[in-house]
């Protein structure tokens, strides 16, 4: 009846993992008492849940990154703890099956539920309006998307405390991960979270190529677009070419592990090469879907806070292709040392190389925004900053690596470790959290608090230097990744450092926790009633904070780059438009979250091998998607006249401004 | 004035950085113990300098513009919608056009020089060791002094040493820190690696790939005297009561972390190609997919492949 699923399989005896599993069960319950208290499921159901405004949904992804990214600091804790102890007599207080579990957690959680939901969330929030679109192409495929995410994650924290979580690394790699080397259900639990996780990604994905390329504002050529919305088309097309070889890859360790095959195995002609060069297939480009995101993020501010247009869009453009392009082609070096032939690895190295000119002109380009302009440090600002410097020293350590000698003795060594955290953490998050302050006046309708902001900044880069430093320090001391215990007396201090680097990082996150609760309740004070809280030069700030449901009454035309700046400075952004149309807006439906539960069930039973389980949701999410998909009105109408209510509100708003301070909507014209 | 004085004193702090890292004998991959590690720090430096011709630059200026056009700082220029020049775009498209193309060149001519397949030739006969990583240890055949070893690796200093490397249980990294490159471990298959240990001395052999509960452990010495030494040590192994049977190897294949240094005086004859064998179908060579990967002229796969 409930296949392999036992109540031994609840690690009851483990004191460490039993604690997290309380901690996690007790927070759960207070917030739902809470919600119950103050009677807001309803509102939480109707308004949250339901919505397939991109709005909502960004927000929901950046909850669930920001959530998950405290899981994944909290394995960052006991690794780096274990490290700064266990060594030489000393055990330290992780076993290794235990620490095992918490690198491989680890990976996997960093990279698909906090870096993707991240980014997913920022696209959300800022592309349909930068583009001067409603909604996305398809709002209901996006809410399904978010659900399904969702319901991969809570299958990774549910392996916390039923089973155990895998402990063969985040990439997997075969044949460890086969059934004869990990027999127990963790390496499932990686598999269905990854899996789950993967199919939302590509759709969400698709959702947003087609967004992009088809609900364009009239005049937003290709060329005209926001810097922030070219990457993003970029990681689309990343994300819908690479994802489904992931998926295969793990399809084809599911039919291994569960019907027994040999597709990665040591016998019967298996091949493990051949899931690694799967792996990193996916896995390269997914660097880039990380990172490009991050990339237009700095574009966005460092233009907005420089008080210029970014200098060199085209150089931009075309750099951010060409970084799409190569991607697919040097996905070899993840493993030079498997014993390919010199001319294979060469190859490989150079074109991996190359990869560092249009990353250099990114770096460039963003230097010379800044030149002849009017900086000003916020929070955004400084992250930009941090980022420009700490980024260029691991893109020089990638480069060495990408050299084949150079890799055949830093192969897997703590200087990739650093290498590879120094692009994620100042080249991908800093750049989400860059947004996260950038676009957060926007969303909420009030700002984050700048000095809360700039001591987060600067926990972060200290303890971000603190920690990893070491690491590349360690690299060249011989020392490999992944060890829960290690006799060399001469890496103990540096991994003392490292963890005090941590340290630094926590407090770092502390003041972001503080931030946004100093920033909530002074919410009526610091309230944007313009929407152009920056002096921002792309079409999101052309909308109230937060915007109304529809986004913009009436669909912007575009006639240049930097659209919004441009229309400040013809003198009509903030023109009243003489009449109101009826909006279309997509109803709201549960059906996405109810096929996100059943996403859960299933990958749950599918680990426990409860198999009618499985079936039975299977065949509800196709009933679902098919009901949802047959329904004849997905949509409603907003009429006119509630649309010019809504609007004159805001032209009210805008004119009181103008009033209290004269020359606040027009100081960017000056 | 001021701004000189401060460079001075980043770049003293910086060179007695380097100075202080370069003169620490712990990091190992700066002190290679062998010509290959030579040379792979020689590509490792060299690519650090050239890089840094980019970051430091990079660097100075991202603060100095910040700096510089910050918005207090009303005598600098403000041009608001200056966001083109020509001449920039074409340099920052140059220069790390340039930098790139001198460390590919450098690349492609060490990644051939530096292949790990590729003999060393120094004159005299190298001494072949086959490697099988298993769970969680490490198993040395002398195929031509007919010993073996278990996590104790004995090789004469200033000769060629020939590696064919394999592995009986999950993939693994052949790793011997100071004595230059590394290579993996895999079942069914044969990879190739050519190291020489330049002097006499006691270096750690490790694992470099995660490979399940005992990875930690799973290192090694490797120790490398005089040839007349080993020679010497050969001898004496000749002498272990330890034999190295079929039966003797199922035991040691039994996962276990901490396996105590075992020298035996003889090895089942074929004992490499019968672990690599195992793996496989009998009478079929391998599956179609690897084919053209692994029958390739310079990749062996199968234990009688060539020498």
């Amino acid at each position: 009846m409930l296949g392999k699923l036992s109540l031994s399989a609840v690690p009851f005896g483990d004191p460490i993992v039993m604690g997290a599993v309380y901690g996690s069960i007790v927070l759960a319950f207070i917030i739902l008492a809470l919600i119950t208290w103050f009677r807001q499921w309803p509102y939480l159901w109707k308004e949250w849940l339901t919505s397939v405004d991109h709005k909502r949904i960004g927000i929901m992804y950046i909850i669930l990154a920001m959530v998950m990214l405290l899981r994944g600091l909290s394995d960052a804790i006991l690794m780096r703890s274990q490290q700064a102890i266990a060594f030489g007599a000393s055990q330290g207080f992780l076993t290794a099956g235990h620490f095992n579990q918490i690198f491989s957690a680890h990976g996997t959680i960093m990279i698909i539920f906090v870096a993707m939901p991240f980014l997913v969330g920022l696209m959300n929030i800022a592309v349909p309006p930068q583009i001067g679109a409603r909604d996305v192409a398809f709002p209901f495929l996006n809410s399904v998307s978010l659900w399904m995410t969702t319901a991969a994650a809570l299958l990774v924290m549910v392996s916390l405390g039923v089973g155990d979580f895998s402990k063969a690394g985040w990439s997997g790699y075969a044949p460890l991960t086969e059934l004869r080397y990990s027999p127990s259900t963790g390496v499932d639990y990686w598999i269905w979270g990854f899996q789950i996780a993967g199919i939302a990604s590509l759709m969400t994905g698709i959702n947003f190529f087609v967004t992009i390329l088809k609900m364009r504002a009239p005049g937003m050529t290709l060329m005209r677009m926001p810097v922030f919305v070219w990457t993003t088309l970029c990681t689309n097309i990343l994300m819908i070419l690479a994802f489904p070889v992931l998926t295969v890859a793990l399809a084809l360790l599911t039919l291994d592990r569960y019907l027994g095959m040999h597709f990665f195995t040591n016998v019967l002609g298996g091949n493990m090469m051949m899931y690694t060069n799967l792996f990193w297939v996916w896995g390269h480009p997914e660097v880039y879907i990380v990172i490009l995101p991050a990339f237009g993020v700095y574009s966005e501010v460092v233009a907005t806070f420089s008080g210029k247009p970014l200098f060199g869009y085209t150089s931009m453009v075309y750099a951010t292709i060409a970084i799409t392009l190569l991607s697919f082609v040097v996905w070899l070096h993840h493993f030079f040392t498997m014993g390919a032939g010199a001319d294979i690895n060469a190859f490989f190295g150079i074109t991996t190389m190359i990869i560092a000119v249009p990353t250099g002109v990114k770096i460039f380009n963003w230097i010379f925004t800044m030149y002849r302009g009017r900086v000003r440090f916020t929070t955004p600002m400084l992250w930009t900053l941090g980022f420009i410097t700490t980024f260029s020293v691991g893109g020089a350590a990638g480069v060495l690596l990408a050299s084949p000698p150079a890799d055949y003795v830093l192969h897997n060594s703590l200087f990739l470790i650093a290498h590879f955290h120094t692009m994620l953490i100042t080249g991908a998050l800093f750049g989400y959290f860059a947004g996260y302050t950038y676009w957060f006046p926007k969303a909420m309708g009030f700002p984050l608090n700048e000095k809360w902001g700039s001591a987060a900044f600067f926990c972060w880069f200290v303890g971000f230097c603190l920690a990893f430093v070491p690491l590349y320090v360690l690299g060249f001391m011989g020392m490999p990744r992944r060890m829960y215990h290690y006799d060399n007396p001469a890496w103990h201090p540096w991994l003392v450092v490292a963890a005090v680097g941590l340290a630094v990082i926590l407090l770092g996150v502390l003041c972001q926790g503080i931030q946004l609760v100093v920033s909530i309740r002074q919410r009526h004070r610091t309230r944007d009633l313009t929407g152009d809280p920056w002096g921002g030069r792309t079409l999101e700030w052309a909308m109230a904070s937060p915007p109304p449901p529809y986004n913009f009454a009436v669909t912007p035309v575009v006639e240049n780059l930097d659209a919004f700046q441009d229309m400040k400075e013809r003198g009509i952004a903030y023109q009243q438009p003489k009449r109101y149309r009826p909006i279309h807006m997509p109803k709201n439906t549960g059906a996405g979250y109810v096929n996100g539960v059943l996403a859960f069930l299933f990958g749950f039973a599918m680990v426990w091998y409860i198999w009618w389980l499985a079936v039975l949701c299977v065949l509800g999410m196709v009933v679902i998607l098919i009901g949802r998909a047959s329904i004849d009105e997905p949509e409603f109408t907003i009429p006119a006249h509630e649309v010019e209510k809504m609007e004159k509100k805001r032209f009210m708003q805008l004119a009181a401004v103008e009033r209290k301070a004269p020359g606040t909507l027009s100081r960017e014209v000056a | 004035m001021k701004s000189k004085r401060y460079l001075l004193i980043i770049g003293l702090l910086m060179l007695s950085g380097a100075v202080f890292l370069g003169g620490c004998s712990d990091l190992v991959l700066l002190h290679p113990k062998g010509p290959v590690g030579h040379s792979e720090r020689f590509v490792i430096l060299v690519s650090i300098v050239l890089m840094l011709l980019v970051v430091i630059p990079v660097s100075v200026m991202t603060y100095l513009f910040a700096w510089r056009y910050r918005s207090g700082n009303k005598r600098a220029i403000y041009m608001p919608k200056w966001s083109h020049s020509g001449k920039i775009e074409l340099m920052v498209w140059v220069i790390p056009i340039i930098i790139v193309t001198l460390l590919s060149i450098l690349l492609w001519r060490t990644t051939f020089s530096l292949d790990p397949y590729k003999p060393i030739h120094t004159g005299a006969e190298p001494v072949h060791i086959q490697v099988v990583s298993l769970d969680w240890k490490w198993l040395f055949i002398y195929p031509k002094q007919g010993i073996a070893t278990v996590n104790q690796l004995v090789l004469p200093a200033g000769v060629p040493v020939s590696f064919r490397v394999t592995s009986a249980t999950v993939m693994t990294s052949f790793f011997i820190p100071e004595l230059g490159s590394q290579i993996y471990a895999m079942a069914g298959m044969q990879t190739r690696l050519h190291l020489i240990a330049g002097e006499p001395g006691v270096y750690t052999g490790q694992n470099q790939q995660f490979s399940g509960r005992g990875y930690a452990e799973m290192t090694f010495k490797a120790i490398a005297v005089s040839k007349r030494k080993f020679e010497a040590w050969v001898k004496k192994a000749k002498q272990s009561t330890e034999r190295l049977d079929m039966a003797r190897y199922a035991k040691i294949a039994v996962p276990s972390s901490n396996y105590p240094v075992t020298t035996f005086s003889s090895v089942q004859p074929r004992l490499f190609e019968t672990i690599l064998d195992q793996f496989r179908e009998p009478g079929r060579n391998h599956t179609g997919l690897v084919r053209g990967v692994i029958d390739s002229p310079r990749a062996n796969i199968g234990g009688s492949g060539g020498k």
